[in-house]
């Protein structure tokens, strides 16, 4: 049976594809790299050193690892909630889960800083105990959940759907509590889900850049994160700086898409979402 | 809601209390500001600020770009998609492992190299302006930026779904003497339009209120290259809170619309999924 395309047509559509991805995605990864090496391998150094581009990577480190913290345990109790329980109002839970998903991050950003802003009915009482929200790294922090909110409960859920309850509910007549159950039926089973998800959540909170850019304030040295300060290099025409300290972003995505796709053939989940 | 529908699973109070209390702090509280804001709100302030010309204009830039981008990438990927699935030959696996770059880099990133390239001094900028185009600082940088961000929407939708078609059914389209466009006119297509367009829609969405790539190679002229969150963004550093909110307020409505389609053809896309198994 010949159903294969001609040689012609596939050859056209491969390098149809080879040339968009390499021009579209390669080139621009390449790019930072090269103009980051151009100068020398000094100036590359002294400017991922740099005082401020230290803190930046601190700060970062810092809000992805709150940000991931908060979504393994929200993620692993909305997901053992929602799929071993059937209760009113599940159908809504899950839509507001995914909701950040569709909010523009700049949107994201907007909406913190109504809650916990100047106008807001909270900014009075914030003020009197000396909590500062916006324009500080718990803002930073807040928008970063939001924004990957819904990364690791979405990986657990489909997962724990297709595996039913049955063994959990034996379990639990023959005496375990709920955290054996979790530790030793539950989470074998989601063990490669959920480092997706972890992955997923760590790439995107790392890289945040609008909903953090509208709470951030832009204090030097203070509350910005690596893409914030990237912004504001690239905005003072320090090019060289820029880009080196987006070198190190691009190694942390290569790293994040190996460990992705290592992770993807491991648990044979096809699916992106 | 009775007690013997939960089960005797344990855990139900704990994990539910858990789960409602950190999503109160993080999606419902701040929603619910935004609706209390925005009822605050008088319709003539909102509609005096949602239609002046320079919002219009930037509404008009987000659409067309969006559009525009969203409409390059369903192309491109139902081809993409396309060699993906069906052809084999060597270096596949990392262009397939390549799709979901724009996802794990950072958008600034991304941002800043695309713009650095395509100035009129920069390597790709220099070649087209040979033919007198510019990239950077125009509509069509806006439009690059986004196909950048929008290429695994469309590729991962069509994927699954395409490796579920039955070969059967090409095949017998084959044989009864279809040529090889009509076969895949008349029978594959039929069978990925909902992913294609579900994945569309993804694209689409994501591109209206894409912020951090777009706004390096823009160059955020008002009425020109102006993108709606940029507006947004504009009115938040000059703390004009009601008129960010009103064009926020926009914006979502939009992205639900874009979104509700998104659901209709989802829903048919899977029924699709589960009607080949």
């Amino acid at each position: 049976m010949n159903r294969e395309d001609p040689k012609i047509v596939k050859a056209v559509l491969i390098g149809i594809t080879t040339v968009f991805l390499t021009v579209m995605l390669v080139l621009p990864l390449i790019y930072v790299i090269y103009t980051a090496l151009r100068p020398g391998l000094e100036t590359f150094i002294a400017a991922v050193t740099d005082k401020y581009a230290l803190h930046s990577i601190y700060l970062t480190l810092i809000v992805t690892l709150m940000a991931v913290a908060v979504n393994i345990v929200f993620g692993l109790y909305t997901a053992w909630a929602l799929t071993k329980f059937s209760f009113r109002g599940k159908k809504f839970l899950s839509t507001l889960i995914d909701l950040p998903l569709t909010v523009s991050p700049i949107i994201a950003g907007l909406i913190f800083v109504l809650t916990f802003g100047r106008q807001s009915f909270l900014y009075p009482y914030l003020n009197e105990w000396g909590i500062k929200i916006i324009f500080a790294v718990p803002g930073i922090v807040l928008a970063t959940v939001f924004v990957t909110f819904p990364f690791i409960s979405r990986e657990i859920i489909p997962v724990l759907n297709a595996q039913g309850k049955d063994e959990e509910e034996a379990a639990a007549l023959m005496g375990a509590g709920a955290f054996q159950i979790f530790r030793q039926i539950t989470f074998p089973h989601i063990k490669w889900a959920f480092m997706y998800g972890v992955v997923l959540c760590s790439a995107r909170a790392m890289g945040e850049f609008g909903a953090v850019s509208v709470l951030s304030g832009h204090l030097r040295g203070k509350t910005n994160t690596m893409p914030l300060y990237i912004e504001i290099l690239y905005q003072g025409y320090d090019f060289t700086g820029a880009f080196a300290v987006s070198s190190i972003l691009v190694v942390m995505a290569i790293l994040i898409l190996i460990a992705r796709n290592l992770l993807e053939h491991r648990s044979k989940n096809k699916f992106l979402k | 809601m009775s007690k013997n529908t939960k089960g005797v699973i344990p855990g139900f109070g704990i994990s539910f209390g858990i789960s409602v209390s950190i999503l109160s702090l993080i999606v419902i509280i701040p929603l619910c500001s935004l609706i209390v804001f925005s009822s605050q709100l008088s319709i003539s302030d909102f509609w005096e600020i949602v239609t002046r010309p320079r919002v219009i204009a930037s509404y008009k830039v987000s659409l067309v770009t969006s559009f525009t981008a969203s409409v390059i990438n369903a192309v491109m990927g139902l081809i993409m998609a396309w060699v993906l699935v069906r052809y084999k030959f060597p270096g596949k696996r990392i262009l397939d492992g390549m799709i979901e770059l724009p996802f794990a880099l950072p958008t600034a990133v991304a941002g800043i190299s695309l713009a650095h390239l395509t100035v009129s001094e920069g390597p790709v900028g220099a070649l087209f302006a040979k033919f007198g185009i510019d990239i950077a600082y125009t509509n069509i940088g806006i439009t690059v930026a986004m196909v950048f961000i929008g290429i695994p929407f469309v590729v991962r939708s069509i994927q699954p779904v395409l490796e579920q078609v039955e070969n059967e059914y090409e095949e017998a389209a084959f044989i009864m003497g279809a040529g090889r466009f009509e076969t895949f006119y008349r029978v594959v297509l039929p069978e990925i339009r909902p992913a294609l367009i579900a994945g569309f829609t993804m694209a689409f969405a994501r591109c209206l209120g894409e912020y951090g790539s777009v706004v390096f190679i823009a160059g955020n002229k008002p009425y020109e290259t102006e993108i709606a969150p940029l507006m947004i963004m504009g009115e938040l550093q000059e703390f004009d809170y009601p008129a960010a909110t009103s064009v926020a307020l926009t914006m979502l409505v939009m992205a639900f619309v874009i979104l509700f389609i998104n659901a209709v053809f989802q829903s048919r896309a899977s029924a699709i999924i589960s009607g080949i198994r």
